[in-house]
């Protein structure tokens, strides 16, 4: 790859104007974002809150899904451990650290992907999709029959973290626009974070497996190991989604990891575009506006969302996954079909 | 354990994993020839279920619900593959997932639509609600013995369909090589057809015959949908003979999982396949290549 690409895999030519674009998007995304709770009440305020902790839900999926080839099916699971962590650690009568809580939990998160990951990325292709599924199934019955967490009930998170540090308190959890900016930053430092990984050279180590995985071993990359790290990191992403989850809504069930999760956050990858991490918060945005307007028409809104989404599907020749492929062909005039599975 | 209670086990054992075993051979089938991952299949089973429910409320027997129900989810089946899965052959796994994931939401919603959110229980056929008795205590329902007969039949059924039939031929040329078999002038969209709709029937059929057991609730067909997948990937993808031993297998790991480990019931299926993809990622009876 003698071309410089940036990680809507542009050639560099059209990188400027791209990034332009997206940047453009970006700020204005962010100063919408920032005004919510002035101009939006606190149902509002909270639907937007939810929207973004999803935001990093889709954008940790889109690490595996759009960037590395891996098509996860069971990414809820790391988002409901560590949501199921905040509420293990908050003590009955008060609550738990900040400081404390929130690495616990992404930690948690990491680990249970650490070691999937380790079984899963043993297979491939079709195998790969049925696996994570399977597993993220296990951690749910591991919820669900067994009474670390109150079973099939859930529990409730009655405190939130306290950020209490050396007795300064910086912010205060319970206030929900402190709550509110508290989750936009950690959104937007997941944005940030995962936009350096993917231009560093792991991040295109990442997309040089999910073109031709044959090929970066041969180069001599460790290929399972770089798949692993990704693995884990989107798994850990993904807690910190579920620990806001949590905290955001104190309250936590075995469904929140249940596998039409993973369905959904999938969808919202997919929706948006898989590849670029604005259109995975745009999918998570897009994902929340329609439930919300759907459940608002009538109880049977899933109903409304699968015909949505099989004329999606039907009604994109090609496809939505190929639609970002192809726009990038259109522009750079490369016709070269390159299929990413073979 | 003394042995009365053991063999009850072994019974339910048998019979939960040859009951598997038509859901997930048509969900293998429909894999290693047309190259589809559904994950609507497991709606198929909530179908037939819900259709045996429906159709005994309707003619009063089970047999006669069971014999009208089948034709029907053959034809649901071939109708679904020329409205929708016919489209999805060349298509991306991610895109085939999104389209069935959609289905799935239709069908639960359609199903809650129709028959609403309750638990309906089925009526087992006055023919077969006797029990046999074991010892003093313990007796063991004709109805299950009967179930594994039948998937006993059916599996033998599809071993001679697909070694011994023209059909049969064509269908593992098919999951060898598309074009090559087109190219042979064998009609490939027709076999896919017939393939699909024995797949969603062999399900529905698995639904029908669980109803009694297991009642008709919702949820019932994500719950066989993903034990189906599990089997699947146990088994290796494409291959009935490997489905077959897989079924057995998660019907035995999961029975004397929920009587000997109560506490962890719902994880010893998933402990098996973490085994099995360690030893051999491709599974029991999978090619070295996956797809």
């Amino acid at each position: 790859m003698r071309q410089p690409r940036d990680c809507l895999g542009l050639p560099s030519p059209f990188r400027q104007r791209g990034r332009y674009a997206a940047q453009l998007g970006a700020l204005a995304l962010c100063l919408a974002l920032i005004a919510v709770p002035w101009f939006g009440s606190a149902f509002y305020t909270e639907l937007a809150a939810k929207a973004l902790v999803l935001s990093i839900f889709a954008m940790s999926l889109d690490l595996l899904v759009g960037f590395s080839g891996l098509v996860s099916f069971g990414h809820a699971a790391y988002f409901g451990v560590a949501a199921y962590a905040v509420a293990l650690l908050t003590p009955r009568s008060g609550a738990a650290s900040l400081w404390i809580a929130l690495p616990a939990s992404i930690a948690a998160a990491g680990l249970c992907a650490l070691v999937i990951g380790f079984f899963v990325l043993h297979t491939r292709g079709i195998y790969f999709i049925m696996v994570t599924l399977a597993f993220a199934q296990m951690v749910y019955f591991v919820f669900h029959d067994t009474a670390i967490g109150g079973g099939s009930d859930g529990i409730y998170v009655n405190f939130r973290p306290d950020a209490s540090l050396f007795g300064f308190k910086p912010f205060d959890l319970g206030d929900a626009l402190h709550l509110y900016y508290f989750v936009a930053a950690l959104a937007l430092l997941t944005y940030l974070l995962l936009a350096r990984l993917l231009r560093s050279p792991f991040g295109r180590a990442l997309m040089g497996i999910r073109s031709n995985e044959h090929r970066m071993r041969s180069l001599g990359y460790p290929t399972f190991r770089y798949k692993l790290a990704a693995f884990t990191l989107a798994g850990a992403l993904a807690g910190l989604a579920g620990f806001l989850y949590a905290v955001l809504y104190g309250f936590v069930t075995p469904e929140l990891m249940a596998w039409n999760q993973s369905g959904n956050v999938l969808l919202m990858v997919i929706l948006g575009g898989m590849g670029t991490l604005l259109g995975a918060v745009m999918g998570a945005l897009a994902f929340v506006g329609m439930q919300e307007a759907f459940s608002n028409l009538t109880r049977h809104w899933q109903l409304v969302m699968g015909v949505v989404i099989v004329l999606a599907v039907l009604g994109l020749p090609g496809g939505i996954a190929r639609l970002p492929a192809r726009i990038r062909n259109a522009i750079a005039g490369t016709a070269g079909k390159r299929g990413r599975d073979g | 354990m003394d042995i009365a209670s053991l063999l009850i086990q072994v019974l339910n054992a048998v019979q939960y994993g040859l009951l598997l075993f038509l859901v997930a051979s048509g969900l293998t089938l429909v894999f290693g020839i047309m190259g589809i991952i559904n994950l609507a299949h497991g709606s198929f089973y909530m179908l037939g279920a819900y259709l045996a429910f429906a159709l005994t409320a309707l003619t009063g027997s089970l047999l006669l619900a069971i014999a009208l129900g089948v034709p029907l989810a053959l034809a649901f089946g071939a109708a679904l593959e020329w409205l929708l899965f016919a489209r999805l052959y060349r298509r991306d796994h991610l895109e085939q997932v999104l389209l069935t994931y959609g289905l799935i939401l239709i069908f639960e919603e359609l199903r809650s639509l129709a028959v609403g959110d309750d638990v309906h229980g089925v009526a087992v056929p006055s023919l077969l609600s006797a029990s046999i008795a074991l010892n003093k205590t313990l007796s063991y329902p004709v109805y299950r013995i009967a179930v594994s007969v039948v998937c006993i039949a059916i599996a033998a059924g599809l071993y001679l369909l697909i070694r011994r039939t023209r059909l049969g031929m064509m269908i593992r040329a098919g999951s060898h090589d598309r074009d090559m078999v087109q190219s042979l002038g064998i009609d490939i969209d027709r076999l896919y057809r017939v393939v699909f709709a024995l797949g969603v029937a062999l399900a529905a059929l698995a639904g029908m015959l669980a109803a009694p057991i297991s009642s008709v609730f919702p949820g019932m067909g994500s719950q066989v949908l993903i034990v189906s997948f599990v089997i699947v990937v146990i088994g290796g993808i494409g291959s009935v003979w490997g489905a077959f031993l897989a079924s057995l297998l998660v019907g035995f790991a999961d029975t004397f999982g929920k009587v000997l480990l109560p506490d962890f019931a719902g994880l010893v299926v998933y402990v098996v396949m973490a085994i099995v993809l360690l030893l051999r990622p491709e599974g029991i009876l999978g090619k070295k290549a996956a797809p």
